[in-house]
This record gives C-alpha cells, structure tokens and sequence, in this order.
C-alpha cells in the first residue's frame, strides 16, 4: 500500500513517461501483479492505485532489457545468483505480457 | 576458554481458534473495515478442531514426535494426510487446548486482570491438576472464579478484552490503566499469552534437562511483544517475568529483540555469557503471539483450506557451559548481517553464510544441516509466499555455485542432503532458525550430523525506525569430548613447585 503510494506520488511530481519501476519480487504471480498495479491499476482495489492506470515503464531486474542497460559486473554481484533460484522464464513472461498490454509508454 | 553447549530445547504450541477469530490481527481488521464480509460470517467453518490440530504432520514435528525426515517424506500439502491418533505430549512438548491455556493465563496474572467464569475455573482446574508440569500450588491461582454477569459488566463498560472458547464467553482481560494505551486491555492480553506460553515452554525445558531450576542463573526472552506503560512502551521484561513462574529463584534475565532474527540473536549472546563465565547456566526462551493467528486466513479459506495458522508457538533453549558431551556453540564462527553489508539475497546470504564459513576454513558442504526460517509451506504456499525454506536453500545452493564448490547440476542434490522441509508456523521468531535446534541436539549426539549452522533473519523495517533488514547466524557442531584444560595452577601444585626448589637448593648447599 505504501509503495502504491510513493509510485503514485513519483509518477504525478515527475511525469508518468519519466518514471521507470524495476521489479524484484521473487515468483512470477506476485511480479506480475505488481507490473499490473503500476500500469492498468490495482487488481485487488485495494491501495491508492485502485482505478489508477498510470500505464508506466515496468520490467523486472531479472528481464534482459534491465540487464543489458546495467554494469554487467554489479548486476552479477547483486542479481547473479538469484538468476540461478528464481523461475526467470515465467518471471518475464508474466512482466512482459502486462507491460505490452498496459504500459502506455 | 571452552565453547558454551546447547543441553536441551523444548517446543510446545498451543491451540487457539477462538483467539484465531477474536484476535489475530488478519481477522480484527476485517471486522473494522468490513464487518459484514463472508470471510468473517463463515470463519468458524474453516477452523480445525483440536485433534485435527494435534493429527496434523507439521505440529507433531514440532513437538518432537516426527522428526524433519517423516515430513520429507509425506509429499506436500499435509493438510490432507492426517496422522490419526497423535499425541498430545510429545518429546519437545506439547500441545495444549485452548481452555487450559486460559487458565494458564490467569495462573500466570500477578496483577488479577484475567477474570474468569466460576463455571469455566472449576472445568479447567481439574485438567490443570492433571497436568504433570502444572503443580497445586500454581492451580490453586485460578480460585473459584467470577460470576459471568461481572465479567460481561467489565467488558461493556470497561474495555475489557472477551476471552471465549468453544465459541463462548468464559472470562475477559481487563485494562491495567484507565488510559493508558500501553496497558490497555489488548495489549495486556497479548503479553499475558506471551508470557503464559513462554512458561509453558521453560517449564517443559526444566523438566526435559532434568536440571536444578535453581542453577539457571539468567533468562533471554526473543519474543516480538513488547512491556512497559506509557512512560517506557517496551520498558520490559519479560524473562524475569517467565523466570518468576518457571521457579528458577537464583535467575535474573532481560528481554532481546531483533523481530524474527531475535532466538538467533539470543542463543550467541547466552552462548557467550557462557563462555566468558559470566553465567554457567542461560536460558533462552519465547512464547507466541496471537496477532499473527490467521494472519493468512483469506487465502487459506479462498483456496478451500482451513484456517492452518490456528497455534501460537513456544521454545526454551538451555545454553551451559561445556559438558564434554552437548553440541559446541562456536561462536567464532557466527554471521551477521551487517548496517554495510546491502540488502540484494546475494548479499545477504554470503554475510550470513559463507562470511563465518570462510572464517573456519569450511566450505558451504561442510555444514549437515541449514535451519533457516522454517516456516510450513501448507501455511505459506496458498497464501503466495512460496516454500520459504526451499528458497533459502536455494539461495545457500546458488551461492555455492558462484563460489565453485558446488557444480549447477547439483543444486537440488543439496537441498535434498542439506535442507528440510519447514513444519513450524508463521509465528515471526517461533520459525526462525531455531525449530531445529532439538532435533540438532538429538542428530549430532546420535553421531548421524555433525555441523549444524542456524539462520535467523528479521524484517526490522516492519517497525519503521530503519529501512534495514537484519540477520545472524552460528555454527552448531559435535562435541569433541575435551572439557577446558584447567590452565590456572592448583595449590598442590605449587606446594610441589616450592618443595622441588627447597630441595635443589638443599642439594647445592650439601655439594658446597
């Protein structure tokens, strides 16, 4: 909730096409629903977001988009062995799929 | 100096679907924000029974009647594969009702603020006087119990918190202080189960080291409640409190907090007390909490579940000083999560586990067994938070891909060889790293484990002072039978010192 808040807040102080949410959560279901919140809106109507579709920038820090735009040698330090747990495939899919549907930028 | 030893640990739970509805916070919410939902109008419908609570798998671990490799090899979800005719009592612990406990509660009240029905006193005393750790002189503290009219009067007019079983009224909690919100009613409940099934737990733990209670000198309590009144919300402490009520009359103690790190943190602080000869005997203790009851419950009922998170959890750990037999607490080898050390899982898990591994020369496959949060899956799955021990494993098993010891291929091989599956409940501290610890104890007497490293990490931000995440671990391992070496000098000793001298200067004087 408090996080829908201060992306609602960035999203409105810098412009919706400047602001981009890179994604960490861990399985694909909750990614995915976190990448719905801050494009169409919140699916549970829950937090300040509900209603809200800011349509922003969103990808997840395992995407390639994110880890070809990065220092290859800090994102292997922070991110590098978390590729090897996480179920990356589905992690993707799932961003991706609410980004091509929602992201207006 | 000799290394401190883990001597004995116990665990109990107790059963508590009316406090599940009447207070854990999931549900208490609800009723503020949406009194009418079904959710709250069918909540009783998913609650378990007693014996569905003591036949379920992952508590009979718990308290030590099934062990770590009876649940690896039950496929998960065992919501559904009952254990039919389980013990109450078992090794660790045991599993107490819901009305017993009540009427711990009030034995444990000093300041007469648990107020219970007559009818409710006398159907619990008789089960409390069969209870082998609960002795006449602490039953005789329920007295005969108030009339329901007083108690109903207390409740309406004094914010009294309801205590109910069987879905009815049987007693309440009264307020400390008229305005206080420090001692209000809720937050004298939530200690006063605290503290009740923290003293559950020592008693069991007294009884299991079959120790002197007089020669435990000082209790830790890792819980995550907090005492005092409007002048020091968190003024404390609890240990004494529990110490008071386990009859160990030659102990003082304080409480250590950390959120769900807190056990972790408290066995290295009572295994150095130990080991500097501050303390020859510590015990580390906690009960549970019911705000976390049915903290999942939504999506428990959503999936068709009942409500699994329906026990509040307890454990006493009794850190001494070497016996030349007990599992050594090395804490040389202990991990900390450090203010520096940055939040990504990597490295988190290299501070936590292979920082202190380095430091002894060990290799991530050195270690038999990782007890890490080992939260039940039955309970964290449905709720979309995954398999919570799985993950750690993984992450431990990554990192020992990135470090060479382990080839990519095998990462599942050590889960399988160096993780378990998790049986406790979300009750924060109670999952924390210490579950094990029992059966840690059991494993390396036995001789079948002989490196143990526990894991216990805790969401500080939760309490907004940091946005930090924090974490500790040590090293368990097998005892190698050598007690200290005495290194001071005996008074024979120097008498035999001084004598060889006189003589050597006898034997010069006769040679001049």
């Amino acid at each position: 909730m408090e996080n829908q808040k201060r992306v609602k807040e960035l999203a409105e102080k810098y412009g919706a096409e400047n602001v981009i949410v890179v994604l960490g959560g861990a399985e694909a279901e909750a990614a995915g629903l976190a990448a719905e919140t801050v494009t169409a809106g919140d699916p549970t109507y829950a937090g300040p977001l509900a209603g809200v579709s800011l349509g922003l920038k969103v990808y997840h820090a395992v995407e390639p988009e994110f880890k070809e735009s990065v220092d290859p040698e800090v994102y292997d330090e922070q991110i590098g062995m978390m590729e090897m747990v996480l179920d990356v495939d589905s992690i993707v899919e799932e961003v991706k799929n609410m980004r091509e549907q929602y992201s207006k930028y | 100096m000799s290394n401190a030893v883990i001597k004995c640990a116990s665990y109990i739970l107790v059963h508590a679907p009316d406090m599940v509805i009447h207070n854990g916070s999931t549900q208490t919410t609800e009723k503020l924000l949406n009194p009418n939902s079904e959710y709250l109008k069918n909540i009783r419908s998913s609650l378990r029974s007693y014996e569905e609570a003591i036949n379920y798998l992952p508590n009979q671990v718990y308290i030590g009647n099934k062990t770590p490799e009876d649940l690896k090899l039950t496929p998960q979800p065992w919501v559904d594969k009952p254990v039919l005719n389980s013990s109450r009592y078992g090794k660790f612990g045991e599993i107490m009702p819901e009305d017993e406990f009540i009427g711990l509660m009030k034995i444990v009240d000093v300041f007469d603020l648990v107020k219970l029905s007559k009818e409710f006193t006398s159907s619990i005393k008789e089960k409390l006087l069969n209870h082998d750790l609960i002795n006449n002189e602490l039953v005789s503290r329920l007295k005969d119990g108030e009339d329901l009219g007083d108690v109903e009067k207390l409740i309406n007019e004094q914010d009294a918190e309801p205590l109910y079983f069987d879905n009815n009224l049987v007693g309440c909690v009264k307020r400390a202080h008229d305005i206080d919100p420090n001692l209000s009613a809720h937050v004298i409940f939530e200690n006063l189960v605290s503290k009740a099934s923290g003293v559950l737990a020592a008693l069991h733990l007294i009884k299991r080291a079959n120790i002197d209670p007089n020669e435990i000198e000082y209790v830790i309590e890792c819980s995550e409640e907090a005492c005092g009144d409007m002048n020091q919300r968190g003024g404390g402490n609890f240990a004494k409190a529990i110490a008071e009520f386990a009859g160990l009359i030659n102990a003082t103690g304080s409480d250590v907090r950390g959120f769900c790190a807190a056990p972790t943190h408290a066995i290295i602080s009572a295994a150095s007390l130990v080991k500097a000869k501050t303390f020859k005997n510590v015990l580390v203790v906690s009960g549970g909490s019911t705000a976390k009851l049915g903290m999942n419950g939504k999506d428990h009922v959503k999936k068709g579940l009942p409500i699994l998170e329906d026990v509040i959890g307890g454990f006493a750990v009794l850190v001494s000083e070497n016996d030349g037999i007990s599992p050594i607490i090395r804490n040389d080898l202990v991990g900390r999560h450090t203010v520096g050390t940055g939040s990504s899982p990597q490295a988190v898990i290299t501070s936590l586990v292979t920082a202190p591994l380095d430091r002894g020369n060990l290799k991530i496959t050195d270690i038999d067994k990782y007890s890490v949060e080992m939260q039940n899956p039955d309970i964290t799955k449905p709720a979309g938070a995954g398999d919570v021990p799985n993950a750690n494993y993984k992450m431990i098993a990554a990192l020992g891909v990135k470090r060479g010891e382990l080839d990519r291929t095998q990462i599942n091989e050590f889960i399988d060889k160096h993780g378990m599956e998790g049986w406790a409940p979300t009750q924060g501290h109670i999952p924390s790293g210490v579950p094990y610890v029992g059966f840690a104890i059991d494993d390396i007497m036995s001789g079948n484990v002989n490196k143990v490293m526990i894991v216990g990490k805790g969401s500080l931000f939760l309490g907004r002072m940091t946005n930090l995440f924090d974490g500790v671990s040590v090293v368990i391992e097998k005892n190698d039978g050598k007690k200290e070496e005495n290194k001071g000098i005996s008074e024979e000793q120097i008498r035999n010192f001084v004598a060889e001298a006189m003589r050597d200067f006898a034997a010069h004087l006769l040679e001049e």
